[in-house]
């Protein structure tokens, strides 16, 4: 394994393709760090600054500590793993990839994700989310387990505001706040759980090196728009 | 709601041309070879009167009009009678058109030479047109021979300063991208995607494009940030600010699907901020991770709407990295937007353009960006005006159009467009050859670029340059001292 020190070598030093795995040591909140990666996987030992893997575009990155802003924003493919908590803004804009993060997350998660063909962007958060988590989802999924904060409320306000396309699953039995009488609550099935969550769960928990069966306990919400009530303004042409 | 009323005199041969042309079911065949009129669904896109072969066709005004007003004029008696019937918020098309709000390129007049300086013949003499966009070193660095080092950030280089603006793929059809790029490519200037990503078979004319980031964030992505000379962020656009956008399903088939990367029928929403950037410093952030991600070849445009506090926000883009502002003025067009909102908001594009001058001026960070002026340039004089008030180029949208066939009937909302321009209707977009499109827009800026030449050279003026913030080559008539101080210059006759 390669190793690099951010200090010495800078961030250029890190290029596009990683031709062996990399660990890039001594981050103290550079910011866009794997930005754009296509291939390869680096490690990142410390704590990397804002915009960390934004447009990652199918490298893996993987952190040992927190995140900051806009991580994985506009996201394109591949992995970022997060053993800490990230910022605000986390996965803004993300079309494919998966991005875990094993702790909480800021306000304003997974806005605006999308699904397109193939790419499916899959957002697990271990802890909790911020106000504001998957507002105008278009596509996706995001799942918050809420480890450790069993019985408490693991999302905050404005849950799935303006969402229109993919689901939103939550590992509770409370609806989250202020929920949105466009937005459909219900509860997930074993057959759901097991074909959709436990695929995801187990990757999830394997990439953290954590048991999954811990993170598949208990019963799971899922959030969904309700087709029936359009966001879409009523217009009249002139 | 009749506004138009169709007629045809006795010089018609009944060849049913007209209605093969009319996409707004507003002329159809009847029984027996004969026309039927459907008044109401008229738009008066001239489309049937440019394409009838004897000249047979008349559209005009309606000449039932309500008891006339000072007050409630017709418009507002008809809108109010459809929001009345639909309840719904009224959606519209290109830039905004009531007359209340000064056009400010008219009250302004141009200098020229006489006697005390030499006026510039451009047909004899060298005339400089090129304009290169993009960040200005802020010193000399030599290096350790004392060689002048290169420390020239990225730039873009114009043969004219005129640019095509951003008009996205679903909102005008592949064929309208296709005659900007291939004319952008000729001319040596710029055409810009728009919001809705660039489809693969324009992926050659990258010397000529600049990419689109908006909030939507469609079909962004590393080989499209790639394909491009230059990225703007989208942040609002003049006929519209505040508001984000909403391409429907309905429109979103085929190729779109593709190249937005939105799912075929999936409605396409752009939120109305970047939920990313709440601050100048996320905007900063955001232009550097596009730096990042494209290697620190490619200048940032970060375009914005002309609003109520554009200097102040123009300072702060200039602070936040990006090497280009593009401000859109009051009277941009669109694709689609509410009717209210299109002529009730923002400001007009030459006190933008006067103010944000001279803020960067006053800050001393004028040479970090370039401007970029938009919003209702309708010819060379136009152009020339916002380069003398500040602007370093100016880009042209409805102008574009124009020189495609559009005869601004505001439809565009409706995807019908009888013009192949705003439609993505197979039969209708084949309406316009994307090479013969690409002639036309190059004539046209080529003309506006013979007349900026002209009109430089009787002022004395031999480069863009000269004449970028030249506001002595300004006099205003008809014009208050407010005015004239927000846009700095003196009355005709001082």
């Amino acid at each position: 394994m390669k190793v690099l020190d951010i200090r010495k070598n800078g961030l250029r030093s890190i290029g596009r393709q990683l031709g062996e795995e990399t660990t890039l040591t001594g981050c103290l909140g550079e910011r866009y760090i794997g930005c754009a990666l296509q291939e390869g996987i680096l490690h990142v030992e410390g704590t990397p600054g804002n915009a960390l893997a934004s447009y990652l575009d199918g490298g893996t990155v993987l952190v040992d500590g927190n995140a900051q802003d806009a991580a994985a924003d506009t996201m394109n493919a591949g992995l970022l793993a997060i053993k800490g908590s990230a910022g605000d803004a986390l996965a803004y804009g993300m079309r494919g990839g998966r991005v875990y993060v094993l702790g909480d997350a800021g306000y304003r998660a997974g806005v605006h994700m999308k699904a397109y063909e193939d790419r499916k962007s899959i957002l697990v958060i271990g802890g909790k989310a911020g106000s504001f988590l998957g507002e105008y989802l278009a596509g996706g999924i995001i799942i918050v387990l809420g480890l450790g904060h069993e019985g408490e409320r693991i999302t905050g306000y404005f849950c799935g505001n303006g969402m229109y396309a993919g689901t939103i699953y939550l590992r509770t039995d409370q609806t989250p706040l202020n929920l949105s009488d466009k937005l459909l609550k219900r509860d997930v099935d074993t057959r759901e759980k097991e074909s959709v969550l436990r695929p995801i769960i187990t990757d999830f928990a394997s990439a953290f090196s954590i048991p999954a069966e811990k993170c598949l306990e208990g019963s799971f919400i899922a959030i969904e728009a309700d087709g029936s009530k359009s966001y879409s303004q009523l217009y009249a042409a002139v | 709601m009749r506004r138009y009323r169709i007629r045809k005199d006795e010089s018609c041969i009944s060849c049913m041309r007209c209605a093969r042309e009319c996409s707004f079911g507003a002329i159809t065949e009847g029984e027996g070879r004969t026309l039927v009129f459907h008044h109401g669904k008229c738009t008066d896109c001239q489309r049937c009167v440019s394409f009838c072969p004897t000249g047979a066709i008349y559209v005009t005004e309606d000449g039932n009009h309500f008891r006339s007003n000072s007050v409630f004029m017709e418009d507002d008696i008809r809108e109010i009678m459809l929001q009345a019937e639909t309840g719904g918020v009224l959606l519209s098309s290109m830039g905004a058109e009531r007359g209340n709000v000064p056009i400010y390129f008219d009250r302004m007049l141009l200098n020229a030479s006489q006697v005390t300086n030499p006026s510039i013949d451009p047909l004899r003499e060298p005339m400089e047109t090129a304009v290169f966009l993009g960040r200005r070193p802020e010193g000399i660095e030599r290096d350790s021979d004392g060689r002048i080092a290169d420390n020239l950030p990225p730039h873009l280089e114009l043969s004219t300063p005129i640019m095509f603006s951003a008009m996205s793929y679903g909102a005008i059809s592949l064929n309208v991208h296709r005659a900007l790029a291939e004319a952008a490519a000729q001319l040596g200037t710029y055409w810009n995607t728009g919001e809705g990503g660039l489809h693969e078979s324009l992926y050659p004319f990258k010397a000529n494009t600049i990419v689109q980031v908006a909030s939507g964030r469609f079909g962004v992505h590393g080989t499209y940030l790639n394909a491009a000379s230059a990225i703007e962020i989208k942040i609002g656009q003049g006929a519209k600010p505040g508001i984000g956008g909403h391409l429907t399903g309905k429109k979103i088939i085929g190729d779109v699907s593709r190249t937005r990367m939105v799912p075929e029928g999936m409605d396409a929403i752009s939120p109305a901020p970047h939920h990313d950037i709440y601050s100048i410093e996320d905007l900063a952030q955001l232009v550097m991770s596009l730096k990042e991600a494209t290697g620190y070849m490619k200048p940032v445009i970060v375009k914005v709407a002309a609003v109520h506090n554009i200097a102040p926000i123009a300072s702060g883009i200039a602070r936040s990295g990006a090497d280009i502002i593009s401000i859109d003025g009051f009277r941009g067009g669109t694709g689609a937007a509410p009717k209210r909102l299109r002529d009730n908001v923002g400001i007009p594009i030459e006190l933008a353009i006067a103010a944000v001058d001279q803020r960067l001026r006053e800050e001393r960070i004028r040479d970090r960006v370039s401007v970029i002026a938009s919003g209702g340039i309708r010819n060379s004089a136009d152009a020339v005006k916002a380069i003398a008030l500040g602007a370093d180029a100016v880009s042209i949208g409805t102008a574009a159009l124009c020189a495609l066939g559009c005869h601004i009937c505001a439809s565009c909302h409706t995807g019908r467009c009888a013009w192949g321009l705003a439609t993505q209707d197979p039969a209708l977009m084949e309406r316009l050859d994307p090479e013969k499109g690409a002639a036309r827009l190059v004539n046209l800026v080529n003309a506006w670029t013979r007349e900026i030449k002209e009109i430089m050279g009787g002022m004395g003026i031999n480069s863009i340059e000269a004449l970028r913030g030249n506001r002595l080559a300004l006099r205003g008539v008809d014009l208050n001292s407010k005015e004239l101080e927000i846009l700095g210059i003196r009355y005709a006759g001082e």
